[in-house]
């Protein structure tokens, strides 16, 4: 029997055997690394092909994650959007609260076909931490998560999750601090323990196969997306909106509409303060083709090929590079991709919150924001759906300083200062 | 004008007529300061190095330990270009007559401009770059320019390499193979350890003609005289920037790289 969940990409048109989705992808990496990437790729390609793994990760996926995951209409956000239909894909209900345990799932059972022992990954706002953590428990593997100094502080959270877990969690000082900087050390680990640890790669970037099979983990997403809305539309979206930092959820979300030419396919991408100011994420609105973390895609960098330092309100968006497929979809015209600035993605966490219920994840906000806009431009025959990618939990902090919802400057003042004591106690 | 990989070459071929493995240093270009740089590498080859590879600074040194990002950032931060790296090639081999490489990531070349950055290290009197994170699938376009302008291109072979990667990075590789000592970035290490002897030993068993020169993790003359013991060159860098860094001024610093570079020299001859 088929697998209902575990769904590779059927075409296998892109990428190329050496991993390009037309001028994008390939692998450029250190020669350390080659015979492990390698053994990753020729791994899940054995795995893709072999039935025990399909019922393996169906297992997982449907007893362990609760897929399928609901898709819920969402007609009090909706009005406020020109009226169209809106449609949200809940992968904030997952567990774990976002789209990431798909593809850690995936990764893990790989690891364990490896007979490797210890997994290292990178996370920028937790949630790609906190899925590998999750795995890593329940497959007993050593589990090392790098995340940026300033992402360990603005969430917390995430880290404390990761902690409870059993993960060792190693904050990164160098360059911006951020997402880039966690990679960065991930892959010096990796070249140092390869022999006995698989690097959980969380995003649709990186050298091939990592691209194309960070994809197919998450392509259940836009499958099932498709089903859901012709039984309970009728019809096709019109539109399929996800954020994108380096676009996994988006790829997973997008990739089963890719034949559907009416759909269109649109990426929201982090415009921080503005992309005019600088202070921006918006690697396909603003940067160039280059490499980064071992593929060719756009990247923000300068005239010398100097990596910028990238700029988001969101942990998760902080990037400034994005996974090849994108540039691909970008530069075939078959995906669009618009920037979203910190504040529109926050007024739509909050419209969100205080319309259905529900509070998303600052990162998915972006998707919903620019949900708003395309909806007000599809107008009352609009259907449109938004991977609703994870959960909000974590960026309550992150939001109550944003809108104020603490009582007074004081009592966040006091707040901090029990933080203090706690630490200072603990020493 | 044409690159120098001849001279790169006469110069391998030289040290191993003497008997003995050459001395490679690594010096990022920038570090401390444009001239500063400048002034390390010329001390470098004054005090024994036979060969220096100029590092481009990058923003994400991913192969590159503690030491060497440390460099980067202050070079970076001090606003080194590419312009001065190729100055810093040209005043060395200037003032020198020794060969002087390139090492960088591939990004900025691949953003300057292959053409362009081959031409103006030809022009710069440079003998050839090392492109650590450019694998040999990959290299097509690099080869093809570089051979153009006479310069030598270093592929690195790592402990984990099968031998079949061996004998294809061998076969398009020039000037010399660069064999990585152990898994890992780069940095002082306490040992440099038995695979390096056995990737020297694998690589040469593909028949090439290339020397073969080992880096990473070598710090100071007995490692320098272990590994010289087995191969055709010894590459030092972190040793070098670690003594810069660790230098009360700039020109402590420049005279460290000296006595350092002599001590390394003594040890490739096996006088450790």
């Amino acid at each position: 029997m088929p697998s209902e969940f575990f769904i590779p990409d059927p075409e296998g048109q892109v990428p190329s055997a050496e991993g390009y989705f037309g001028a994008f992808g390939g692998k450029f990496i250190p020669e350390a690394l080659v015979a492990a990437v390698d053994e990753v790729a020729v791994e899940y390609d054995k795995a893709k092909h072999d039935p025990e793994f399909a019922r393996e990760l169906d297992d997982l996926l449907v007893n362990y994650t609760g897929r399928p995951s609901a898709l819920t209409e969402v007609p009090r956000f909706a009005a406020e959007a020109g009226g169209a239909r809106i449609f949200l894909k809940r992968e904030d209900l997952n567990h774990t609260g976002s789209h990431k345990i798909n593809n850690v799932l995936g990764q893990a059972l790989l690891t364990r076909r490896m007979g490797k022992t210890r997994v290292i990954a990178e996370t920028g706002a937790g949630q790609h931490g906190v899925a590998t953590a999750t795995a890593c428990a329940l497959f007993g593997l050593d589990c090392t998560i790098y995340m940026g100094e300033i992402d360990t502080e603005r969430q917390a959270l995430n880290v404390a999750r990761m902690r409870m877990l059993g993960a060792e969690v190693v904050a990164v000082k160098s360059g911006s601090r951020t997402l880039k900087d966690a990679i960065n050390e991930a892959f010096r680990d990796w070249v140092a323990n390869v022999d006995h640890t698989h690097y959980l790669f969380g995003t649709v970037a990186g050298p091939h196969p990592f691209p194309a099979m960070v994809r197919d983990f998450h392509r259940v997403i836009g499958v099932e997306t498709r089903r859901q809305l012709l039984q309970r539309a009728g019809r096709l979206p019109d539109a399929a909106i996800a954020c994108v930092g380096g676009g996994s959820n988006a790829i997973g979300l997008f990739h089963a509409f890719i034949p559907d030419a009416s759909v269109r396919l649109i990426g929201c991408e982090p415009a921080g303060h503005g992309v005019e100011t600088g202070e921006h994420a918006a690697t396909l609105t603003a940067g160039e083709p280059g490499i980064l973390h071992g593929s060719r895609s756009y990247v923000l960098q300068d005239e010398e090929g100097q990596i910028t330092e990238p700029y988001s309100i969101s942990a998760g968006l902080d990037y400034p590079g994005i996974g090849p497929e994108h540039s691909y979809l970008k530069d075939t015209g078959r995906g669009e991709y618009r920037a979203v600035t910190d504040d529109a993605a926050m007024q739509a966490l909050r419209l969100l919150s205080r319309t259905e219920g529900i509070i998303p994840a600052i990162e998915s906000a972006h998707a919903l924001a620019g949900c708003l806009e395309v909806g007000r431009e599809l107008g009352e025959d609009g259907l449109i759906v938004v991977n609703l990618s994870g959960r909000g939990d974590k960026d309550m902090d992150t939001a109550a300083r944003y809108f104020n919802l603490y009582d007074t400057d004081a009592e966040v003042a006091a707040n901090e200062a029990d933080t203090a004591e706690i630490e200072g106690d603990a020493k | 004008m044409s690159g120098n990989i001849q001279l790169l070459s006469d110069t391998l071929a030289g040290a191993k007529a003497e008997g003995r493995a050459a001395l490679i240093a690594y010096l990022p270009a920038g570090f401390p300061t444009v001239d500063g740089g400048i002034e390390a590498v010329k001390a470098a080859l004054d005090g024994g190095a036979d060969v220096v590879e100029v590092g481009l600074p990058h923003s994400d040194p991913v192969l590159d330990g503690p030491v060497i990002q440390t460099a980067d950032d202050i070079a970076l931060r001090g606003g080194v270009k590419i312009a001065h790296v190729m100055r810093t090639v040209e005043e060395a081999h200037e003032a020198t007559g020794k060969p002087i490489l390139v090492m960088t990531y591939w990004n900025p070349i691949d953003r300057y401009g292959v053409e362009r950055f081959t031409a103006e290290l030809a022009a710069a009197g440079g003998a050839g770059c090392i492109l650590p994170d450019l694998p040999v699938q990959e290299a097509a376009l690099w080869r093809e320019h570089a051979e153009k302008h006479r310069l030598a291109t270093v592929f690195v072979v790592a402990p984990s390499s099968k031998d079949e990667r061996l004998a294809q990075i061998t076969a398009a590789g020039s000037g010399f193979v660069y064999a990585a000592s152990l898994m890992g970035v780069t940095g002082t290490r306490e040992s440099v350890g038995a695979q390096a002897q056995n990737l020297v030993e694998r690589t040469r068993a593909t028949g090439t003609g290339l020397p073969v020169c080992v880096g990473l993790g070598v710090s100071n003359a007995e490692q320098a005289a272990e590994v010289a013991g087995f191969a055709d060159g010894v590459i030092v860098g972190s040793a070098f920037v670690k003594r810069m860094l660790d230098a009360p001024d700039d020109a402590a610093g420049v005279e460290a790289v000296r006595t350092l570079a002599g001590e390394l020299a003594k040890g490739v001859r096996g006088a450790a």
